[in-house]
């Protein structure tokens, strides 16, 4: 999928040790492998089987998904921000495409 | 062979209670089978408690494509005491398998939202296991109706 734009929502400051929320929705039409054509055939399946959140490198939160989620798979997690950085997000497809998005955020 | 009137609504009552039993979703099932097996290799033989976890759904979901799903975890979420992972799952689908939340000290919050997909009417069971071993469970019935008119 080619046209997979990841969407993050992101708190752009935070105090020292606050518990905030992080939402993410990437496009993809997380075909499961059980629905068939018009002619019956099945269509293959081609979904986004993994998803990960990073924090200035360190592992907060990730994902395995299988075919029973949703089309444009929608996240939503926490973290705990001790200090200033970037989150990295990354999203792998089936067909091994793999899709980032970073965002900053200030700790006060 | 020549059928009767009486031979042929005989047999055809026999075919639509035969039909009635295949949308039955209940621990009978093959998927749920399958569906308590992947639990059993996520907690490693371990059968899981009640409490700590708690799984928001729906009851009724008027459209089986997208429904919302929210999972909880009571925890300190300290590099000492914290949930691992949180595995979702869904009997009646034609794979049980949902998704697997991986949680870490720096969640902060063991809880996660997401959408998914349910084909028919069915249970959906979260099971969380914990650093030290120990797994919880929470399950809810959600109702599906697949033609959107809320009944």
């Amino acid at each position: 999928m080619a046209n997979s734009k990841p969407r993050v929502k992101v708190p752009k400051s935070a105090e020292a040790g606050e518990v905030i929320t992080i939402k993410t929705l990437i496009n993809h039409t997380m075909e499961s492998g059980q629905r068939k054509d018009k002619q019956g055939n099945p269509i293959p399946r081609s979904i986004i089987n993994s998803f990960s959140c990073e924090f200035n490198g360190q592992p907060v939160f990730s994902c395995d998904i299988e075919p029973a989620i949703s089309a444009n798979p929608y996240f939503e997690f926490n973290a705990k921000v001790v200090e200033s950085g970037t989150f990295k997000f990354t999203w792998v497809d089936d067909d091994g495409s793999v899709y980032t998005h970073e965002a900053p955020i200030t700790v006060k | 062979m020549e059928l009767t009137r009486r031979q042929a609504l005989a047999l055809s009552a026999g075919a639509v209670a035969f039909a009635g039993l295949g949308f039955v979703p209940g621990p009978a099932s093959a998927d749920a089978a399958a569906a308590e097996k992947r639990l059993m290799d996520f907690t490693g033989g371990k059968a899981p408690q009640e409490g700590r976890i708690t799984l928001t759904a729906p009851e009724i979901a008027e459209n089986g494509n997208t429904v919302p799903i929210s999972v909880s975890v009571d925890s300190e979420m300290t590099p000492d005491s914290y949930v691992e992972a949180v595995m979702l799952v869904a009997d009646g689908n034609p794979n049980p398998a949902v998704a697997t939340f991986n949680f870490t000290p720096s969640s902060g919050v063991a809880a996660a939202t997401t959408r998914m997909r349910l084909a028919q009417t069915q249970n959906v069971i979260a099971v969380a296991r914990m650093n030290d071993g120990s797994a919880y469970i929470d399950r809810k019935q959600v109702k599906v109706t697949i033609g959107g008119c809320g009944g």
